[in-house]
């Protein structure tokens, strides 16, 4: 994994990205600590106030500071992306280890209810969740983590089938190793690479459907702070504040960029090694 | 001498790129005049393939190239891109190892063959089915006229290497660079593809640089050898003299490190430890390190010989010094019960097609396989590939569940043992992989990749934990200090070491050995060939040796069974077999196998067989082998002959007309 990093880190659009997950996820950790003002505290002398030193973002229309709730929001959105990567890699990863590995009758149906997920659009399938569940962080983070056992279960399933026709995997079943032994410490530690991307990649889409939840209205309910509501609330105060959906957006569309940049780099520098170990 | 075709002086290719630059090849000169065939023989890393690259002028835009290379009148180091694109299709043809990615998938043969000349101009569109038609009978395909319009994937792997060298030939080049040509085919076909690319030479008076790593297939062709060794040519000369006084101790060591069909001695000499890594060569003869001479002398350090037809301090010298190798011992009578017995064992494949995966034929890899094996003896199964010798040794090891026969292992039917029974039998009988590349976990250290078998059986600390797994390593003849290191950093040979150890962890009685060798350097397969040799006679294991090489099979095997198409057409013990074959198959597959002895060329020895190794989808009836059996009679298509023992001789056959001579 060292070279790995290091490799990583020499990429400068990676670095870049890392650098920004990094500082978003500390200061969504330790806001409390660094941010002087409450996300709820309530200013009704000011108002819809534009960007100052005393509020870098402005206020919204309640005078609460919009720094203060992007970050907060931060916290949201990267809880939502850990659980919802966390529920559909433990889900998805075994069903494609399983499905890839044994083959058969398991694989037919393990992977046609993994397509039947895939048939269902993904926001109206989170909806549709959120309606049964009611609106918490939960359910979002539950609903967005469903939606991602697909591209996990393919992805490992596919990582699986190769690994499975090579040698080293064959000699261990010549050695009499059982397919539990096998699968889990021959198989999938080799696996590994392509799901790391997909945690990167499933972070931003997890990030990106929890705004868009949010967004219509059936995400997390206010006032906790989260970007999609802001940018909502903020649609209906563009002329007067353009500021205050503009500024969130801005964030969320950076954080989205980073872990993009990260993922394709990611990707790039396994395809990289793989076609090295490849070759003799 | 008349004017060479080519003439190359001084040459050196660089690379550069991340890290230290890398010179592969360091300062080589040589000619070639019409009409002769150069042989370039070497090791993988010697650099014979990037001096073919930088003769077309097609290595990438990271080489760094120096010297002279004149190929007719053209400077090809001075010159544009344009001047040499002309020069490719028209003064140099190329023959590539793999014919399967040499010929473009999309589109007709018959298209590809020709559209060189039509972009050269040398050759009008309307009339170019016709040259097609005409340049694939010059090579030896049957029905040339409805050839052309089929695609790569409808020609077998010989004949689209014919077309290759078809192509090649189209534009009547004056240089033909053929890099490894037969190196993927198998032996029967080989002798095929070779015959024609000579036939096709002395018809078109080319000059031919052959680059190879096999010393038979030199010794077949060419007129001219030069032997490449970490970048440098060490020794040139003429094909019956490199061969018969070799003047270099490597090449001298190199000839004696091959097993061959025509003599027979117990060891095989090796030359010691590994091909240099290029990056890190020591200063003075590249060699030293693994040479008999130089060792202790302060020459060989210090100044890197002169090249005058041998770059070597002391020429001469090496013949004498390099042990003779005792001829082998007879082998003992088998005594007592076999440990393996083996009967009618079938394995069939179905073949599924339609969207409803019906199933709409059978491919049988094995129909019919009974062998057996005694404790302590080798028994090589030979054939050539899609023969179904790897699927009977996976059916044995039982990672392929056969369909029908009995597989015995020490008295006790293996077929239907339930899971806990068939995991202690697994101590028993190991495995040991081709492709030492793709069998070690790339993630485990060699230590932990030795050690798994004991972890998987719970036996790591009855078995004395670190200090067994070590003394393993010791065994097979890899440092102690190497156990923390991953696969990546060793070599074919090191990791094919850990490979036998990590078979030998459980001290098992069988070893199946799938092609151990055939994807290692000549060197190095000779110090894997001694260490099997040296733990059979240690350990009283017993080897079921699969290859392709006859020539190593000859070597290393007490009895050879020979399989064509799912069956085993001829079994008998090594002498018998290989002195006097009796299945017309074994026959041909004996004269197939390139001598590396020039003398021996020629002389009515081969006898090359008709067409391509069928599919075993669609096995040919009766005799699965008489389509290209050349004592074929109509009996051989109606009925399969008896797998039986001969009458006079201790060789068991599957033939109705079986050779009686002796050759």
């Amino acid at each position: 994994m060292n070279p790995m990093l290091r490799r990583l880190l020499a990429h400068r659009g990676a670095l870049l990205g890392i650098a920004y997950i990094v500082l978003l996820a500390a200061a969504a950790i330790f806001a409390h600590l660094i941010l002087p003002s409450d996300p709820l505290a309530q200013d009704l002398a000011n108002t819809l106030d534009p960007p100052s030193a005393a509020h870098w973002f402005g206020t919204d229309e309640l005078g609460r500071d919009l720094m203060t709730r992007a970050i907060y929001g931060a916290r949201t959105s990267l809880i939502t992306a850990l659980g919802a990567v966390i529920i559909a890699g433990l889900i998805g990863v075994p069903i494609g280890l399983v499905a890839g590995f044994f083959g058969g009758w398991r694989d037919a149906v393990l992977m046609r209810l993994v397509d039947v997920l895939l048939a269902l659009p993904g926001i109206l399938f989170a909806m549709a969740l959120i309606a049964v569940l009611g609106r918490s962080q939960f359910a979002s983070l539950l609903a967005v983590g469903i939606t991602g056992i697909p591209s996990f279960a393919r992805i490992t399933r596919a990582q699986v089938l190769s690994l499975r026709q090579r040698d080293f995997v064959t000699a261990v079943e010549a050695l009499g190793g059982s397919s539990t032994y096998t699968m889990f410490t021959t198989v999938l530690p080799n696996a590994w690479s392509p799901i790391l991307v997909q945690v990167v990649i499933l972070s931003a889409v997890a990030i990106l459907l929890e705004a868009a939840l949010s967004f219509l209205g059936v995400g997390i309910p206010p006032p906790t702070p989260s970007w999609g509501d802001m940018l909502r609330t903020g649609k209906g105060f563009l002329y007067e504040a353009p500021y205050y959906a503009v500024l969130p957006g801005i964030v969320l569309t950076l954080t989205i960029l980073s872990l993009d940049t990260l993922g394709r780099t990611l990707s790039r520098l396994i395809e990289d090694r793989q076609s090295a170990e490849d070759g003799p | 001498m008349a004017v060479p075709v080519v003439s190359v002086r001084g040459l050196e290719v660089t690379f550069v790129g991340a890290g230290r630059p890398l010179t592969a090849v360091r300062g080589i000169s040589f000619d070639v005049a019409a009409g002769e065939v150069l042989g370039i023989v070497g090791e993988s890393g010697s650099g014979k393939s990037v001096t073919s690259l930088a003769l077309t002028g097609l290595l990438g835009p990271n080489a760094r190239v120096r010297g002279q290379i004149s190929l007719a009148g053209i400077d090809v180091i001075a010159a544009d891109a344009e001047t040499l694109r002309l020069m490719r299709g028209r003064d140099v043809g190329m023959v590539f190892q793999d014919p399967a990615t040499t010929l473009n998938p999309v589109f007709p043969v018959g298209r590809q063959i020709t559209e060189g000349q039509i972009a050269h101009g040398t050759l009008r569109p309307e009339r170019a089915p016709a040259r097609a038609a005409a340049l694939l009978r010059e090579v030896d395909v049957p029905d040339p006229a409805a050839r052309i319009s089929q695609f790569p994937h409808q020609f077998s792997g010989g004949m689209r290497q014919r077309a290759v060298i078809a192509m090649a030939m189209a534009g009547h080049p004056r240089l033909i660079i053929a890099d490894e040509p037969t190196t993927a085919l198998d032996v029967t076909v080989q002798a095929q593809v070779l015959a024609v690319l000579a036939r096709r030479q002395r018809e078109t008076k080319a000059a031919v640089i052959l680059i190879t790593h096999d010393l038979g297939v030199i010794a077949e062709v060419a007129d001219r050898v030069a032997v490449m060794y970490a970048g440098r040519i060490v020794e040139t000369g003429p094909v019956a003299e490199i061969f018969r006084a070799p003047r270099h101790p490597y090449t001298a060591a190199l000839l004696r490190s091959l097993p061959r069909i025509d003599a027979d001695e117990a060891r095989l000499s090796t030359i010691p430890g590994q091909p240099p890594h290029l990056g890190r060569l020591a200063g003075g003869c590249s060699f030293r390190p693994r040479c008999p001479l130089g060792q202790a002398r302060d020459i060989c350090a210090s100044d890197p010989p002169e090249h005058d037809g041998v770059a070597c301090h002391f020429p001469g010298e090496a013949l004498a010094t390099l042990p003779r190798p005792a001829p082998s011992k007879k082998p003992e009578a088998q005594t007592g019960s076999p440990l393996l017995e083996v009967a009618d064992l079938r394995v069939e494949f179905p073949i599924r097609t339609g969207l409803l995966r019906r199933q709409s034929g059978t491919v049988r890899a094995v129909s019919g396989v009974s062998l057996s094996v005694w404790p302590g003896e080798t028994l090589g199964l030979v054939g050539e590939s899609g023969c179904g010798k790897t699927t009977t040794g996976r059916a044995i090891m039982g990672l392929i569940r056969p369909t029908s026969g009995s597989i015995r292992f020490a008295g006790q039917e293996i077929g239907g043992l339930p899971r806990g029974a068939m995991r202690r039998l697994r101590r028993d009988m190991q495995y040991v992989f081709q492709d030492p590349y793709s069998s070690l976990n790339p993630i485990r250290t060699a230590g932990e990749i030795v050690a798994e078998p004991l972890r998987i059986h719970g036996l790591h600390a009855e078995m004395g934990g670190d200090a067994y797994v070590a003394g393993l390593f010791d065994r097979v003849g890899l440092p102690r200090a190497t156990m923390s290191r991953f696969p990546r950093e060793f070599s074919g040979g090191q990791r094919q070491r850990i490979g036998i150890a990590r078979a030998l962890a459980l001290q098992p009685k069988l070893l199946i050995l799938d092609e151990p060798v055939a994807a290692l350097d000549v060197s190095i397969q000779a110090q894997i060939v001694n260490l099997l040799k040296d733990l059979q006679r240690e350990l009283g294991l017993a080897y079921i040796f699969i290859a392709h090489d006859l020539a190593v099979v000859h070597h290393i095997a007490d009895r050879v069974a020979v399989m064509y198409l799912g069956r085993i057409v001829e079994e008998s013990d090594k002498a018998t077999l290989y002195a006097r074959p009796l299945h017309p198959y074994t026959r041909s597959l004996l004269s197939a196998v390139p001598l590396p002895d020039p003398a021996a060329r020629g002389g009515g020895r081969r006898i090359i067989l008709e067409g391509d190794i069928p599919s075993p989808a669609r096995p040919p009836s009766g005799c699965a082998f008489h389509p290209r059996c050349f004592r074929a009679s109509p009996l051989c298509a109606t009925d399969v002959p008896a797998f039986a023992a001969h009458a006079t001789l201790p060789s068991l056959v599957a033939c109705h007309h079986p050779m009686e001579a002796a050759p």
